[in-house]
């Protein structure tokens, strides 16, 4: 195919042949669009438990995320483009982190940041705790540590930028036609326990056969 | 006088910030560099740290003390990763608080006894708190807490034990000083051992 | 070990002798009193004995006596040690007691947490609802026969794990494939979520209306703050009532970080729930470790190294400095003035936490006490660093960061003359730690009832006296200023030695008992009530977490200020929401 010839050119370190280094410079919108978005990621600022305070640290003079764009925490979700879960995500709380990311505007992120958001952690086993936010939200990136350091936070970031790197303005799915949407998370219903709405046949189901045994 | 607080306040900011330029130029007439040298890391670290305070993660990184630890590993010694010291005795995964640590023990095919070796060994690494209970309580030296922190990845983290696996080496290199504590008082058991069984009629000093 | 025991001479029986009993299991103190004669007890105790404080209010389900047991801990303000109190009832719903926040204010939030997690009924309660889940929720959790979606085994280890560890995830073992657990023939179709009316209706109820009749007639208006807010500290919400930008009501709704410690404590073997601990107050793990191990220890009975007592004395001072230097900084956050003050408290902090790391392996969850000492010596170049601070850069910093904001124009004028609360108000809801102090009752645990090695230094009780923010805010200098004090003469007294009484063991033995284990944490009194039937998992493990405790205050606090104080009130509290939810 003619597209795939010049596919290389979005991968970041393309290489331009020695001789006319200085002459010409390769981009493509591709690259100048992620370049633009890598560089610019605005966290939502939300932070949960523990590893908010990792997250705050990282602000910080010391680790300085401002060097990487990052330092614009946005309170509200209408400008924010990464939602870092920083902590343990607990079902009184869900409802609201899902009342939030549907608010997100794409293009937009979710990292997980921690054993807390990434799987439950620590707490999994806790009755009130969603064992990992990726039951609900498509995550990213997934920071294991518990809490990451300042500097692993920093890494899982430089993951983040590495995924913004390899979009292609062709393919994402948000200049894709009739799937604006496609990343809407109904809420989940605070019944006796925690109900994910879009599992509501399956939970149905399940509640039948508990009946017949 | 109404402002003087403010003022007084801003002087303070002010210094600060004549900080960092004036270490500069100290730095500079000394002739040495503050910047992405470890030397200069480890002052931004101690107690003459004024002005700038950052520590530019990635380019520089900072000095991690001897006991810091993130995520669990498994030392192997020699070269490949047959030679494993853990001997699935299952302290690990007994101590562990959130019970991520999964261990199969290896069964001798013709006698069914176990064998002190792991058949499978799994660490759910998002689970895993980091308290470090696993490495303070092996008998045999076998899991440590790792240095390396930049592992976060693009899917759920449970490592298996080729994943687990670090050289006995890597060891040394991110802990000397508990390598070091850990070999000399091995050998001085070995050593203890071997006079034992020379001299078996004088008792064991 | 310098700790005394909690027990007292007082002799409740000679003076109740028709309804309360010595509680005489072995291993147990205090009395038991007759549930229908609570209050009186109660009054007299408060009235006669001087016990103004109520410590902690909690619950154990005694499910093999088909009993079910309230435990109240008391504490006198002029110090000394505290008495404990219990009253039972039969295991059959609903199980009523009768509600003590009449007697101290202080009860309430904690009544309403055994209420929702033991299913304790306190009648005469004004607002019993659920506190850390959300109404609705199906059983409460506390209670032993009360069994959690991914519920594997009774206790820590788990078989499953060694030596067949096939790993597999805890989802694959559940019906709904997730941490769900839904009541028998539940259908969807037909469920209605209950809604928050309750909640309303309890605002509405405890407001105060400002209509009189020669005024124009104003509604009220309901505000809700968080839990996405980036004030409140963390994932706390409260409910607000205003009457144009006056407070007339005001309820916080927590549990957004309900993380269930006291229901996984109970799995945990002893030792286990050290890293856990840490994450209660994540800004002082140090602090943490030490309340828990302090309970443990005087359970088991057993010493601690005189080195490792002072290694403890000193990380929990480092501790207190570094979370003062950080509510300083965030508090000039929450009045809106961004970054620069918290940007320099996080300096020193970021210092201090290379201690902790060098030391205990972590920054933040350190994971650093033992039965009987700590984990391992501080290393030589540790030990110099912490020298280094404690005696050249935080006193320095402490004063530059005096002179950077205390006379400032704008804090000054936020902060001077907006009352938090006076002595009274804050003994009658159990507000303690620095809170209470800056009200003028000079009450520091490290005082009042010493701990550790606590009575050897020579420092003084922070207190100040107007009860205002500003007094709220200095008093947060005064403290770190003490606690250098005592960092000083801890490094010049320490003494070499073992760092640990006891041998390195996994597996503790804990004899049968209960105990109330408490340190003065940066934030307030923070308890541990642990009861041990000489299994290796504890019976009962309840944290009293002063964060959580002093929340109930802040109703009190803020009646009649202006919306634009409650988060600079809210801050005054210190609070740190993975204590107050646990």
């Amino acid at each position: 195919m003619e597209e795939n010839k010049y596919e290389g050119l979005n991968l970041p370190n393309y290489n331009i042949p020695e001789d006319i280094q200085n002459v010409v410079s390769v981009t493509t919108i591709d690259r100048l669009y992620n370049w633009g978005r890598r560089w610019s990621v605005w966290p939502l600022m939300f932070g949960l438990a523990c590893c908010a305070i990792e997250m705050i640290a990282a602000q910080t003079a010391r680790y300085d995320m401002a060097r990487f764009g990052m330092e614009v925490m946005r309170p509200t979700p209408r400008q924010a483009d990464m939602m870092l879960v920083s902590g343990t995500v607990t079902k009184k709380m869900l409802p609201s982190i899902i009342r939030l990311y549907n608010q997100m505007p794409e293009p937009k992120y979710v990292v997980a940041m921690g054993a807390c958001a990434s799987s439950g952690g620590p707490f999994k086993e806790g009755y009130n705790v969603v064992a990992g936010i990726d039951k609900f939200l498509p995550v990213d990136v997934y920071i294991p540590g518990c809490p990451p350091t300042p500097q692993a936070l920093i890494a899982g970031m430089m993951k983040l930028q590495e995924k913004i790197d390899k979009q292609s303005i062709k393919k994402v799915r948000w200049y894709e036609k009739g799937k604006v949407d496609s990343n809407y998370v109904p809420m989940p219903i605070l019944g006796p326990d925690l109900i994910d709405v879009r599992r509501a046949e399956e939970i149905e189901a399940a509640a039948v056969k508990k009946e017949g045994a | 006088m109404y402002g003087k607080g403010i003022l007084k306040g801003l002087g303070v900011t002010l210094k600060r910030f004549a900080d960092t330029y004036l270490d500069d130029i100290s730095w500079w007439m000394q002739g040495k560099k503050r910047y992405f040298t470890t030397e200069g890391v480890a002052h931004r670290s101690s107690k003459n740290t004024r002005g700038i305070f950052t520590v530019q993660y990635p380019e520089e990184q900072l000095i991690q003390p001897e006991e810091f630890r993130f995520v669990p590993f498994l030392v192997h010694d020699g070269d490949d990763k047959k030679d494993v010291r853990c001997t699935s005795c299952g302290i690990c995964a007994k101590v562990c608080p959130p019970q991520c640590i999964w261990i199969v023990r290896t069964n001798d095919p013709n006698t069914g006894k176990p064998v002190p070796q792991p058949a499978e060994f799994y660490i759910d690494m998002d689970v895993c708190m980091n308290c470090g209970f696993c490495a303070e309580y092996c008998p045999f030296d076998a899991i440590k807490m790792d240095h390396d922190f930049a592992i976060a990845s693009y899917g759920r983290n449970v490592y298996n034990l080729d994943k687990l696996l670090k050289p006995a080496s890597y060891y040394a290199e991110i802990r000397p000083l508990n390598y070091q504590k850990e070999e000399d008082a091995r050998k001085a058991k070995e050593a203890a051992k071997a006079a034992k069984a020379n001299a078996a009629a004088t008792p064991a000093a | 070990m310098t700790a005394p025991a909690s027990t007292t001479t007082i002799d409740l029986v000679s003076r109740f002798p028709e309804f309360v009993t010595a509680d005489t299991r072995p291993g147990f103190s205090g009395f038991i009193v007759k549930k229908e004669n609570l209050v009186e007890v109660a009054t007299a105790l408060r009235d006669e004995f001087n016990f103004d404080l109520l410590s902690s209010v909690t619950g154990v389900d005694y499910i093999a006596d088909n009993k079910m047991e309230v435990v109240y801990h008391l504490h006198r303000t002029t110090g000394g040690p505290g008495i404990v109190f219990k009253t039972q009832v039969d295991r059959v719903d609903p199980m009523e007691v009768p509600s003590l926040i009449d007697v101290w204010a202080g009860a309430d939030f904690q009544e309403r947490e055994a209420w929702d997690l033991l299913g304790i009924k306190f009648t005469g309660h004004p607002d019993l609802r659920r506190i850390l889940l959300w109404e609705g929720y199906e059983g409460h959790p506390l209670r032993k026969d009360y069994q959690e979606a991914f519920f594997e085994e009774e206790t820590k280890p788990f078989k499953s794990r060694w030596p067949e560890g096939h790993h597999t995830y805890a989802e694959f073992k559940n019906p709904f494939r997730d941490n769900i657990k839904l009541p028998e023939n539940f259908k969807l179709d037909n469920y209605q979520p209950e809604n928050e009316d309750q909640l309303y209706f309890s605002l509405e109820k405890s407001s105060m209306k400002h209509t009189s009749e020669n005024q124009m007639g104003t509604d009220h208006m309901v505000v809700n703050m968080g839990p996405h807010h980036p004030s409140t500290h963390g994932v706390l919400r409260v409910a607000v009532e205003l009457n144009g930008e006056t407070i007339t009501s005001l309820k916080p709704v927590m549990g957004y970080l309900h993380r269930n410690h006291d229901k996984i404590g109970e799995r945990n073997t002893y030792l286990q729930i050290m890293p856990f601990t840490d994450r209660l107050d994540y800004f002082n793990s140090m602090a943490n470790n030490f309340g828990y191990a302090v309970t443990v220890e005087k359970l088991m009975n057993i010493p601690v190294a005189e080195r490792a007592e002072y290694i403890r004395v000193i990380m929990a001072e480092l501790s207190r400095i570094q979370n003062h230097l950080i509510f300083i900084g965030m508090l000039i956050n929450d009045l809106g003035s961004m970054y620069t003050p918290s940007l320099y408290a996080f300096e020193e902090r970021e210092l201090i936490l290379d201690i902790f790391e060098a030391v205990s392996g972590a920054r933040m969850m350190c994971n650093y006490f033992r039965f009987g000492g700590v984990v391992r010596d501080i290393p030589a170049d540790a030990m110099q660093k912490i020298k280094d601070l404690v005696h050249d850069r935080l006193p320095a910093k402490t004063d530059e960061m005096e002179r950077f904001l205390n006379e400032n124009e704008v804090l000054v004028g936020r902060l001077k003359g907006v009352h938090v609360l006076n002595a009274e108000e804050a003994i009658r809801n159990s507000v303690t730690g620095p809170v209470l102090r800056a009200a003028g009752v000079p009450y520091d645990l490290r005082r009042a009832d010493p701990y550790s090695v606590y009575d050897r230094f020579d420092f003084d009780v922070a207190v100040r006296y107007n009860g205002d923010m500003y007094d709220n805010y200095l008093i947060r200098f005064d403290e770190i200023r003490q606690s250098l004090r005592i960092l000083e003469q801890a490094l010049k007294q320490i003494p070499e030695g073992p760092i640990n009484s006891q041998k390195p063991q996994y597996q503790v033995r804990v004899p049968a008992g209960e105990a109330y284990g408490r340190v003065e944490s940066p934030k307030g009194e923070l308890a541990f009530y642990v009861v041990s039937n000489g299994k290796p998992n504890p019976y009962r493990y309840h944290v009293r977490a002063p964060s959580f405790v002093n929340l109930t205050a802040v109703e009190t606090m803020c009646k009649g200020t202006k919306i634009a104080d409650f988060v600079a009130l809210l801050a005054m509290l210190d609070i740190v929401m993975g204590e107050v939810d646990r």
